[in-house]
């Protein structure tokens, strides 16, 4: 029997979908081994993120209000002390989850399995798949330490659906850690957009070096991106060559997605590339080079000159 | 600044898809592919000689980079740290273990006893190694010496020799500047190649390095030359007194299943939008 602590991620005061995802491991893991789970709603803002995950089913949310901005030292001490009447402990593996919850585990002697694609409870036993070598491998693990402590790859796991009912909450004393003085929050720049989120959205177009130029992202992709209601990817060359921003970036360095649709703009389909995407439904690739390694795991390929294609495509597009 | 820069020899990354499982899924096969610095360490390597040098003058170094390898003792782990020397740092150490007897939290044991011993202002790391693509080892560390850990550092600035360092962190959601007083732990994101990512006090405020595409500096034939006599230390786990019981255990591992159905090749836009619409609906 396990019980499992959710750790929540908050944004602005507000619990992030990647929480979500992490509740749905935790239930796999709760109901696969007979425990049952709770959340760790912990940040800035964290009373009023508590009362919206208060409705997933967990048996009760406990909530740690810390003001200032997030640092891994100042939140480690306080899910430490929070987890230890708990057998497993949950995030996101987004950038936050795996910042935080290793510290977490070398407090509390646990091994981690980080991004973690699947778990498996047969006979009360757990077991998660994760992917290695940037997907070429999946692998399976057992954690042996008495705690166990796992991160979830977002686009594995769905997010959990409102379960009704109201799940009571808790408050839990903020714990001090010398550590925590030696590094000063200054800020955060939160990167915000209209469109949706990269990890979320259900059609994904992306650029890569063959457009050449930020104002070709502008004109050529954009018109596409928000004629599908899509969110807008990129390939690591793109984003480096400073096309688009960084947090566009998909692939083993940036995001994974695995959208219904992802259509790949001028992207070769590196291996890190191929790495961050290969899980969607269905994969459109739109190359003049036939050959490219992209086509390995694309559905449909147009070859063409993505200058012609695109805008006539967006056109197609617009008249369904 | 003294810097310790942890480098592990991984099968070729960009050939992953050639990866094999044994016929018992206990183990992956590598057979074929190269041995390469993890791509990850690449780019921290990058970071510790830009903090340890004076860009104004040559790239002079003002500092020390001490690479540690952990790994069987052979021709290709040893490539490996000269690869690292020829780069500019000054020597290596080499931590003979098997692959198998590692996981994240025996590595971060080795490399606690290695900086126990060093005493380095700083250590840089790779986020993950393209192996196992965990990014644990390095925050795991840093909890063992009591340091903060700097995760997915993209800009660094110290005006102190290291004492204290702003640093820029890439987030999935943006951007975060921390203030953080060393000793500490690093690891970088791929934008600490850019061309202005690290000031040490003594880089000119106008200083661009130059554009790297991939990973960090090549070496050059002076380099190479010069690390030849550069000196490599060997040690094991078991010198180091390092108590390695792992806490993971890998029961099966397995290649994923390969995408189903051919490629379609489409005529044009008509009949990708055709196909998109009418067979796979999903536009």
């Amino acid at each position: 029997m396990a019980n499992v602590l959710v750790v929540a991620e908050l944004l602005e005061g507000k619990a992030r979908k990647t929480t979500l995802c992490a509740v749905t491991a935790a239930k796999q893991i709760a109901e696969g081994t007979g425990g049952s789970f709770d959340i760790l709603s912990i940040g800035e803002g964290a009373g009023a993120a508590a009362d919206e995950l208060a409705g997933f089913g967990a048996g009760k949310v406990l909530k740690a209000e810390i003001a200032g901005g997030y640092t891994c030292e100042k939140y480690a001490a306080t899910v430490a002390e929070a987890g230890k009447g708990y057998d497993v402990l949950v995030a996101c593996a987004s950038a936050y989850g795996k910042d935080l919850l290793p510290r977490v585990a070398a407090k509390l002697g646990g091994g981690v399995a980080s991004d973690i694609s699947g778990v498996n409870a047969d006979g009360g036993k757990l077991s998660y798949t994760r992917p290695m070598y940037a997907g070429n491998v999946t692998g399976t693990v057992e954690i042996t330490s008495d705690k166990q402590v796992v991160t979830v790859r977002q686009s594995d796991f769905e997010a959990a659906a409102a379960s009704g009912g109201t799940s009571p909450a808790e408050d839990i004393a903020v714990q001090s850690d010398p550590v925590a003085d030696k590094v000063e929050f200054i800020g955060v720049e939160v990167v915000k957009s209209e469109r949706p989120d990269l990890s979320e959205a259900d059609v994904v177009v992306s650029g890569g070096r063959a457009l050449k130029s930020a104002e070709n992202f502008t004109n050529v992709i954009e018109p596409l991106v928000d004629a599908l209601g899509a969110a807008m990817g990129a390939s690591r060359a793109a984003c480096d060559a400073g096309y688009v921003a960084a947090e566009l970036q998909v692939g083993q360095t940036g995001k994974v997605v695995a959208p219904k649709l992802y259509i790949a703009i001028g992207i070769s389909g590196a291996i890190q590339h191929l790495a961050g995407m290969k899980g969607s439904k269905t994969i459109v690739a739109i190359n003049k080079d036939k050959e490219a390694p992209i086509a390995q795991v694309a559905d449909y390929f147009l070859v063409a000159d993505l200058f012609d294609a695109v805008p006539a495509l967006t056109e197609a597009v617009k008249g369904l | 600044m003294k810097i310790l820069v942890s480098i592990k020899r991984v099968a070729d990354p960009d050939n992953a898809s050639k990866l094999k499982v044994s016929g018992d899924g206990t183990a992956v096969t590598s057979e074929g592919l190269e041995w390469k610095m993890n791509p990850f360490d690449d780019w921290s390597l990058e970071a510790a000689l830009r903090l340890t040098e004076n860009a104004a003058e040559k790239n002079a170094r003002v500092g020390e980079v001490v690479l540690v390898s952990i790994g069987p003792n052979d021709e290709h782990t040893q490539r490996i740290i000269r690869e690292g020397l020829a780069k500019g740092a000054e020597r290596g150490i080499l931590v003979e273990a098997e692959d198998g007897s590692l996981d994240s939290g025996v590595v971060a044991a080795i490399l606690k006893a290695l900086v126990d011993k060093e005493s380095p202002d700083l250590v840089v790391m790779g986020k993950q190694a393209a192996d196992g693509d965990s990014n644990v080892a390095g925050t795991v560390l840093a909890e063992s010496l009591g340091w903060p850990i700097i995760n997915y550092a993209m800009n660094i600035k110290t005006s102190d020799d290291g004492k204290t360092l702003e640093v820029k962190r890439e987030l999935d959601t943006g951007v975060a500047t921390v203030k953080v007083t060393g000793p500490a732990v690093l690891t970088t994101s791929d934008r600490i190649l850019q061309t202005d990512s690290v000031k040490n006090g003594v880089t000119p405020d106008d200083h661009q390095y130059a554009k790297l595409e991939v990973g960090g500096r090549y070496a050059s034939l002076k380099g190479i030359m010069q690390a030849k006599k550069k000196p490599i230390d060997n040690t094991s786990v078991a010198d180091l007194g390092v108590d390695a019981s792992k806490a993971l255990n890998y029961t099966k591992f397995e290649l994923p299943p390969a995408r189903s159905g051919e490629t379609t090749f489409v005529e044009d836009v008509a009949d990708l939008v055709d196909k998109l619409h009418n067979t796979a609906k999903v536009i």
